[in-house]
């Protein structure tokens, strides 16, 4: 920030003077060094020498206003509070669908779906590798008409939805599409994301099915068939959240994530696109951590970084191209089974980073997900923690009320650094999808989990009731009441309709329509019309990622620790 | 299977290292824990194997076997662990290789821990247990064997 030289030479003398005297009184530190959560050295004290080098109208500026650190929109929350999504979902589609509407009914004012592990890998209840695991940790969808309950009286042309879901995106947009469509809904009114960040998926998430290249040509027909047909869809939400998950810190989260954009923009670039074609439609998730200051700083320097990056690698003209919109989900990683109910306390640390970050929408888990899906009780509780920050405690009132500290401000540059150097390095080796291949992020990423570990181990890192002021557990705190699912239920009842569906459709034509989708896969077309045909047609989730398997192959990961 | 391991001991009386396999069981791709632990073991100078994620029992078993270990960890985040554990030890019986202790980590509530030691499983750690706790039961799971303890 520029502040005369005298107003500068004044607090030089200032400060060495406080040094002097500090140290003189007699004040110690209570540990050797302060850092933040990935490591940054953390001062006693900021002022505004340590961010005069900064040039207030190119770093900081104002809200809705390139590079837009302060936040996309003019007035952010004052607006519209952000979007309250929370991640559900378990047994079948009719049981979640009692889930979403209780929500909803609560406040919620977007839906998020997550889906159980067959579903996630592209597998039908039916397959003996899904035994175990149906309508576990998420909610099993193999066919239109599961979608079809999943949704039963809600409005699909009014509240908009985020699916969780990565290799099988195709199969899962074309559902929900045809869904909708069936309901009258125009295309221009479906609103929500698909994840479709099928990059990560080699880095952290690992539900990848087809190898690296494929998977990143079909995420792109993703992108392109969503661009031309639903001018509200988020056809990708470019993610962090599972990388910082997996053990990467909140530099390497947004390096790493940042990086897989550049790569799906060149890819789209490289398919004919100009850049402000598909670009607006491009959105974010990264997670936010306990470490306060370091995951808002984070959301503000991923701002700045991405619209430098539009705006100066890839020309982008609309404002719109330049925004980084994302949802964000509170860290589960630092969620605890010891004392569980503490987690109450750090999932609200780590909403109002999110909210002081500017998140355009926003997850809170539940208290309770360290040992199990969330109760009723506990997932409500999640959503009024969100509740209680937008209306109760006054921080959404004013846009990034933090812009200008010394600290936030000074921290927002240093991670921004730090970010830059892992993407140059990205860069160095061709992109994210070569540095995939050479297993870059995947050990980077290990490497920081180890760390980690044995930081708590060490005790360098405090968390309580884990390494430090443990004490007897009181039996409500051990035995607390868990959410159950009964899977062999859930899967014998999804079992049994699936094979009602299946018997009730034109088995012929289902074939024709998957071994068109074959063709055009091979062609090198792109997949979505077929695979929507196919879906339309009733072929099951299975079936249609087969089909792409016999054309793709599929990944086998190389075992690195 | 672990007798078959005594006689491929170099010399009589040297005792060898102890050989641990790491495992995802299920199709939960969260391996961070898992892969922590297995370097962790190694830093703690054991044998250690990782057979990485979305093996079935019955791979484990086999892979088990094959490797000639002692201990089988399996990391499960995804709440199948009352169906696919009761396999994997179905899986090792059948294979005459109940000698192998399975212990498991991840997401296991209190009360599915107890119904899993009860069926066989050595010990349950759940997230948070400290590395040490986990060698030391590793240990005592040990104690008997011809082998190095850490």
């Amino acid at each position: 920030m520029t502040f005369n030289k005298e107003f500068i030479e004044k607090l030089k003398s200032l400060i060495d003077q406080w040094e002097r005297d500090k140290i003189e009184l007699g004040y110690r530190d209570r540990l050797d060094r302060f850092t933040t959560d990935s490591g940054i050295k953390v001062k006693t004290v900021y002022t505004p020498l340590d961010i005069a080098d900064s040039d207030y109208f190119e770093k900081i500026g104002l809200p809705g206003v390139y590079p837009f650190t302060r936040g996309i929109h003019y007035n952010m929350y004052r607006g519209k509070i952000w979007t309250m999504r929370e991640f559900s979902g378990f047994g079948s589609p009719e049981d979640t669908n009692k889930r979403l509407k209780y929500l909803v009914e609560h406040g919620e004012t977007g839906l998020s779906i997550a889906f159980d592990h067959p579903t996630l890998i592209g597998l039908d209840p039916d397959n003996p590798l899904a035994a175990g695991e149906v309508g576990v940790t998420g909610v099993s969808v193999a066919t239109i008409e599961d979608m079809d309950l999943l949704f039963k009286d809600i409005d699909m042309g009014k509240i908009t939805t985020n699916m969780t879901i990565n290799p099988p995106a195709p199969v899962m947009l074309s559902f929900y599409v045809a869904v909708a469509r069936s309901r009258g809904v125009s295309d221009d009114r479906i609103g929500g994301t698909v994840q479709n960040d099928q990059l990560k998926e080699f880095i952290a998430q690992k539900t990848w099915v087809f190898p690296p290249r494929s998977a990143l040509k079909i995420g792109i027909d993703v992108i392109e068939w969503s661009v031309k047909n639903l001018p509200k869809w988020n056809p990708i939400s470019i993610s962090g959240y599972h990388i910082y998950e997996a053990g990467a810190t909140a530099v390497q989260e947004l390096a790493f994530t940042l990086a897989d954009g550049i790569e799906y923009v060149r890819a789209m670039i490289n398919r004919g696109y100009s850049v402000d074609d598909f670009a607006p439609r491009l959105s974010f998730f990264f997670v936010s951590g306990i470490n306060v200051f370091e995951h808002i700083a984070k959301f503000r320097a991923a701002r700045r970084m991405w619209a430098k990056i539009m705006k100066e690698w890839f020309g982008a003209r609309k404002k719109r191209s330049m925004w980084l919109r994302f949802h964000t989900q509170t860290s589960g990683v630092e969620l605890r089974a010891i004392e569980p109910y503490n987690n109450i306390i750090r999932i609200t640390l780590q909403a109002i980073a999110a909210v002081l970050g500017g998140t355009q929408s926003l997850h809170t888990n539940a208290f309770d997900e360290a040992l199990a899906l969330p109760t009723e009780f506990s997932a409500k509780l999640a959503l009024r923690t969100q509740q209680i920050i937008a209306y109760e405690s006054g921080l959404a009132d004013t846009v990034d009320p933090l812009g200008g500290s010394y600290y936030i401000e000074w921290l927002t540059d240093k991670i921004e650094e730090e970010a830059w150097k892992i993407i140059d390095r990205v860069e160095s080796m061709g992109g994210m999808l070569n540095a995939i291949e050479n297993g870059y992020p995947q050990r980077e990423i290990t490497e920081s989990a180890y760390k980690k570990q044995k930081e708590i181990e060490e005790m360098k890192k405090i968390v309580v009731g884990v390494n430090a002021f443990k004490g007897e557990l009181l039996e409500e705190e051990v035995k607390i009441p868990l959410f159950e699912v009964n899977e062999e239920q859930i899967r014998k009842h999804q079992i049994d309709k699936l094979k009602r569906f299946k018997s009730s459709r034109d088995g012929i034509k289902v074939k024709r329509v998957l071994a068109e989708l074959e063709r055009a896969a091979m062609r090198g077309e792109n997949i979505m019309p077929y695979v929507y045909n196919a879906a339309v047609s009733k072929a099951t989730l299975e079936e249609i990622m087969n089909s792409l398997k016999s054309v793709y192959g599929e990944w086998s990961e190389p075992i690195l620790y | 299977m672990s007798s078959n391991s005594l006689e491929i001991v170099g010399a009589p009386g040297l005792k060898r290292r102890a050989k641990i396999l790491v495992a995802k069981i299920g199709l939960d791709g969260h391996d961070r824990g898992a892969k922590v632990i297995a370097r962790a073991l190694k830093e703690y100078g054991f044998e250690v194997v990782y057979i990485g994620i979305r093996q079935t029992p019955e791979m484990i078993a086999k892979a088990a076997v094959q490797e000639d270990v002692d201990i089988i960890g399996i990391s499960i985040h995804s709440g199948a662990h009352m169906v696919l554990i009761p396999e994997l030890i179905e899986h090792l019986k059948r294979l005459n290789a109940e000698d192998i202790k399975v212990i498991v980590g991840g997401i296991i509530p209190w009360e599915d821990a107890q119904r899993l030691k009860s069926m066989g499983v050595s010990e349950v750690f759940t997230p948070d247990t400290p590395i040490e706790v986990i060698v030391e039961k590793i240990n005592k799971l040990l104690a008997g064997k011809n082998v190095e303890q850490k």
